[in-house]
């Protein structure tokens, strides 16, 4: 309690309540004040404008073996390149929180997935992500022929990569998304 | 606190105007009392209670703004010292309103939420007053004065305001209030950046917050986060696991008599010891303990509360079957409910393995690195379903071959299921015996040990000829070790109820024989007294001619084969994987192969066989722990030890299992052999205690002809007349004729509405996966125009740089270039780095961005000399 009143302004508090139990904040920003102690100020009253380099953030406990760590952290900073204010560091773990929803999960699913940022997972965003899973095990011809599989059977259009349509469609059916595509913090 | 105070009462004086003061009004004419009451005191009302969130709010406020601005006007100080205390507990204060307007609604659940914070919030107010009481003293005598008035009068003015209103008015209020609630709720669905969002929720809450108020409505949003709480501590329960243990028959012992006990052991044992002169451990001391049938008697009732032990007994015994059957039943149940959910696999086999078989969740370094592998080898496996899917292969060899592996394997079948025969013969003859070694005494055990030893990996290597899918394979593998195992079980079992019937047989000799003593005795104490009126003391129980008991004999049989099992089983993890595993890591020093990863390797944990073990111990309870109850203490001691001693070996000497299996896939196929266990296991159970007559002379059934008539019994002696003719209707075949018809008539119903229901899942998937072409060949044709996509784009960092977007999204990339001219330079950079990223160590990498913090610290790369030395992962 006592963090978070200096902190934050009452109004800023009660607009983050509404997506988050509001321990949370003190709590995040505890840990995003962690990553760079000398950086981050613990006064948000004055909306301060601060962002973290991508490097500091990826290694935190809960992103540092995630293969797709660089992804995550890229596709939610607002200029792409890894440096996240604390607001889209918020935003991050609410995403990947429980209580976020499917759809909001799809959509962020999709960027992080989508390598080459062009909206569409095409074969080689689906090559990279293949082999950010498997720690390039498998042979270049099973690679090829995973990619070609899911693209045939998630590919709505026939155009050979996968809109974020096509994608939404698999993604809602798969049973484990929810289970998986989730961090605690 | 002082800043809060500042900024706050400002900004939101600013915004909600006039309608603050109108809630303020209301919060006022709330907490009036309870105020008047409580101030200064100790928190002593619920009401109070309830406020002191804001309470120990509101002194801050009072005393940063009679310190910085003693000039203000009183109006804007009174209202400025609500204005904490409402935006604060924004929440509690709708609670408020709610309990004010819908008391009826809320009043149950409010105190629920109190309660949680009351504790903490009631201490932390009370100090805070007593620490500040001092200073506001003459601050809240003004207050006081001036909301009192306020209060009253602005009521008037609000009322007033009200009734001006138009219901009109009010309706489309209401609507637009619940339109923002709306917007509120399902902002985190929306997928718009954070700022966007902090804007949008601004705009609404503020709307919300003004005209909320005045219509009087609005759900506490701390009830809410406590109901969230509370479903997610009431979820995140685990759920009960199948309880491997059945209800403790020691519960009986502790009713008896421990004297008696003590002095029937002693006589026994020492009855023992001088006859035979033979101890052995299960033949001797602990033939008589409790750990058998033997041990109790036939005493109708005991003690005080008239414990009665052979009605227990028996309904104990049937109980834990009822029981044990519910139990895997309705996990049964349970499991197929969630199998049915993800029925359709073949749809996205690859992409679902694709995007969702990474966990977020882990953040262990070995963890990931077992993920990595696992997640490899399911890729590996899916691609050999499709290689097999698309190989065209000699079907007519594979049929053979597989027809030749089964009649194998029944071969040993047979030949397993009559040597055990042929061993339970051979002890039979050798039980009459006295000279017998070591080995003819454990002769069954060993041979059984030993089949169990060699037959499964026989198994697997005739299955090497069939040439089945990994998992079909393993089912086979699992059902034939199983089919082994029941089977020698069952031999066992017949060869055992052949001893049973010449131990009944020679039974009824010795019962001639010992009443024969008895009166031998009693006609010689009278001729000794030459008394024949005086009676004799009754004969010393250690004299008596005792019949065999075949009840405790079964039990024994059944106690023995579980102490050679965990001998068995422990020796096996001893030596098959701890000495192996020690040859392998120090040997490997001076070999001429790498015998880590070559020959003999490590031994390999296997998960299947390990629960398959279980499955069948937990079957020899079943049927064990009706003639041995101590049986169920013993497997409850081996199950411990065995758990901690097998983690061990599993940590230390074992790797993972080559092919990684999801257990919940074949959780039901577990649960299937379990359920065919426990049926298998009762039967025997219930033959003896329905139809072979007890004992004679030991256990709690002794002296009647069936082992069911002490239910007769009591229901004749103990229960009133009615219920007895009640029950002689129950078992009238004409009753249980007709219900057994109707129950299986129901099954035959249930079976076919479900058959109904699989025909109609089948027609909706057909329907759906016709839906899905559809749908391709339409999209085929048109552009993709919506929301989402849009939403979609504008997340799209380059897009923001960009002009507003066309709402129309060209359906071909090639204008993708222009649109993207802004960001092109952040694009290459993208590139680079995702090249960088695909590079095996991730950490070799320095800073990207030379951050002023602490640099990227070591994080524990995929090392060479991680694992226990595991060769590369498993193809």
């Amino acid at each position: 309690m006592g963090n978070k009143q200096t902190i934050f302004t009452d109004e800023q508090l009660d607009a983050y309540q509404v997506r988050l139990v509001c321990v949370f904040y003190s709590r995040l920003h505890g840990r995003y004040h962690e990553l760079a102690p000398h950086l981050v100020p613990m006064d948000y009253t004055n909306e301060p404008h601060c962002k973290l380099p991508l490097a500091l953030i990826v290694n935190m406990p809960e992103l540092k073996e995630n293969p797709f760590r660089n992804r995550i952290v890229e596709s939610f900073s607002e200029d792409g390149m890894g440096n996240l204010s604390f607001n889209e560091f918020v935003d991050m773990f609410s995403v990947l929180s429980e209580m976020a929803p499917r759809e909001l999960k799809a959509i962020y699913a999709f960027k992080i997935y989508d390598f080459n940022v062009d909206n569409y997972l095409c074969k080689e965003d689906l090559e990279k992500t293949l082999n950010k899973l498997t720690k390039e095990e498998l042979t270049p011809e099973e690679v090829q022929l995973v990619c070609e599989k899911a693209i045939e059977e998630a590919d709505l259009d026939g155009d050979n990569k996968l809109s974020f349509a096509d994608f939404e469609n698999m993604i809602t059916r798969a049973p484990d998304f929810l289970s998986t595509f989730h961090i605690r913090i | 606190m002082s800043r809060r105070s500042n900024v706050v009462p400002n900004v939101l004086y600013d915004v909600d105007g006039v309608a603050q003061r109108r809630n303020n009004r209301r919060q006022a004419a709330g907490r009036g009392g309870a105020k008047g009451r409580g101030r200064g005191k100790k928190p002593a009302s619920d009401e109070e209670e309830e406020d002191e969130e804001e309470e120990d709010e509101a002194p801050r406020g009072r005393r940063g703004a009679n310190k910085k601005k003693p000039a203000k006007k009183r109006g804007d100080d009174d209202s400025e010292d609500e204005a904490p205390k409402r935006k604060r507990g924004g929440a509690a204060n709708k609670k408020k309103g709610g309990k004010a307007q819908d008391s009826d609604e809320e009043d149950s659940d409010a105190p629920k939420g109190q309660k949680g914070r009351g504790g903490k919030g009631g201490k932390k107010g009370g100090k805070e007053e007593e620490e500040t009481k001092g200073k506001k003293g003459d601050a809240k005598g003004k207050d006081k004065g001036g909301q009192n008035n306020i209060s009253s009068d602005s009521s008037s003015n609000s009322d007033e305001e009200e009734e001006s209103m138009s219901e009109g008015e009010m309706a489309r209020l209401m609507e637009e209030v619940e339109e923002k609630k709306k917007l509120i709720a399902n902002i985190r669905n929306k997928p718009w950046r954070m700022k966007r969002r902090l804007t949008h929720l601004k705009e609404a809450q503020a709307f919300v917050d003004k005209f909320e108020g005045a219509l009087g409505k609005g759900k506490g949003r701390k009830w809410y986060a406590y109901k969230v709480m509370m479903t997610k501590v009431l979820m995140g329960l685990p759920y009960g696991s199948i309880p491997r243990k059945t209800v403790p028959r020691e519960e009986q012992d502790t009713a008896q008599d421990y004297s008696v006990l003590m002095d029937f052991n002693v006589r026994c044992s020492s009855y023992y010891f001088s006859t035979t002169k033979t101890l052995f451990l299960s033949q001797g001391y602990c033939k008589y303990s409790v750990l058998f049938y033997g041990f109790y008697n036939n005493e109708r009732t005991i003690g005080l509360l008239k414990f009665r032990l052979p009605l227990s007994y028996l309904m104990v015994g049937i109980g834990t079957f009822g029981y044990s059957l519910m139990l895997v039943i309705r996990t049964m149940a349970k499991n197929a409910d969630v199998g049915g959910g993800d029925g359709e696999e073949g749809e996205f086999t690859f992409a679902w393995k694709m995007f969702t078989s990474w966990d977020y969740l882990i953040g262990n370094a070995e963890t990931a690195d077992n993920k990595y592998a696992s997640i490899t080898t399911s890729f590996k496996e899916s691609i050999v379903d499709e290689q097999e899917n698309q190989k065209d292969e000699n079907i007519h060899l594979r049929r053979f071959l597989r027809v030749l592996a089964n009649f194998l394997i029944t071969c040993s079948l047979g030949g397993s299921g009559y040597l055990i025969y042929f061993v339970v013969k051979r002890s039979q003859e050798f039980a009459t015996r006295d000279d017998l070694s070591w080995y003819e005494k454990n002769e069954l055990e060993i041979i059984m040990s030993l089949l169990g030893l060699v037959c499964p990996p026989l198994f697997e290597t005739i299955a090497e000829l069939e040439d089945y899918h990994p998992r079909i394979g393993l089912k086979w593998q699992l059902g034939r070790i199983f089919a082994l195992f029941l089977g020698n079980l069952y031999t066992f079992l017949f060869a055992l109820f052949d001893e049973v019937n010449t131990k009944l047989e020679e039974e009824q000799a010795i019962k001639n024989a010992s009443i024969y003593a008895m009166k031998e005795y009693y006609a010689n104490y009278s001729r000794l007294v030459n008394d024949s009126e005086a009676t004799p003391p009754p004969m010393n129980p250690a004299d008596v001619i005792r019949g065999p008991c075949w009840e405790t004999a079964v039990g024994i049989e059944f106690v023995k084969l579980t102490v050679s099992d965990i001998q068995v089983s422990y020796l096996t993890i001893l030596i098959g994987d701890f000495a192996r595993a020690v040859i392998v890591r120090f040997l490997n020093y001076c070999w001429c192969w790498d015998l880590e990863a070559g020959f003999p390797s490590y031994g390999e944990f296997d998960i299947s066989g390990n629960v398959l073990g279980l499955v069948f111990n937990q079957g020899m309870i079943w049927m064990g722990a009706f003639y041995a109850p101590g049986l169920v203490g013993i497997n409850v001691l081996r199950l411990l030890s065995s758990m901690y001693y097998q983690c061990w070996a599993v940590m230390a000497t074992n790797v993972p299992h080559e092919r990684v299996f999801k257990a919940s896939k074949s959780n039901n196929f577990y649960m299937g052999l379990l359920l065919l266990v426990l049926f298998l296991s009762l039967l025997p159970v219930v033959y003896t205690i329905m139809t072979l007559p007890p004992s004679f002379d030991c256990g709690p059934f002794s002296g009647k002809s069936k082992m069911f008539d002490v239910v007769m019994e009591t229901i004749d002696l103990d229960l009133p007349a009615f219920m007895g003719t009640l029950f002689s209707y129950a078992a009238n075949p004409g009753l249980i004729i007709p219900a057994v018809l109707l129950m299986v008539l129901a099954i035959y119903y249930l079976n076919s509405v479900s058959e109904a229901y699989k025909n109609s899942n089948m027609e909706l998937k057909k329907k759906m996966q016709m839906a899905r072409d559809e749908e391709k060949n339409r999209r085929n044709n048109t552009d993709s125009t919506n929301q989402v996509m849009k939403d979609l784009e504008d997340l799209l960092p380059n897009r923001s740089l960009a002009p507003p977007p066309e709402p129309e999204k060209p359906p071909e990339p090639e204008p993708k270039p222009t649109k993207t001219k802004p960001g092109a330079a952040g694009k290459g950079v993208n590139l680079q780095k995702d090249v960088a990223l695909a590079s095996p160590n991730p950490n070799a990498r320095g800073p990207v961005r030379p951050g002023p913090g602490p640099g990227p610290g070591p994080g524990p790369g995929p090392g060479p000399g991680r694992g226990r030395g595991r060769g590369p992962p498993p193809r």
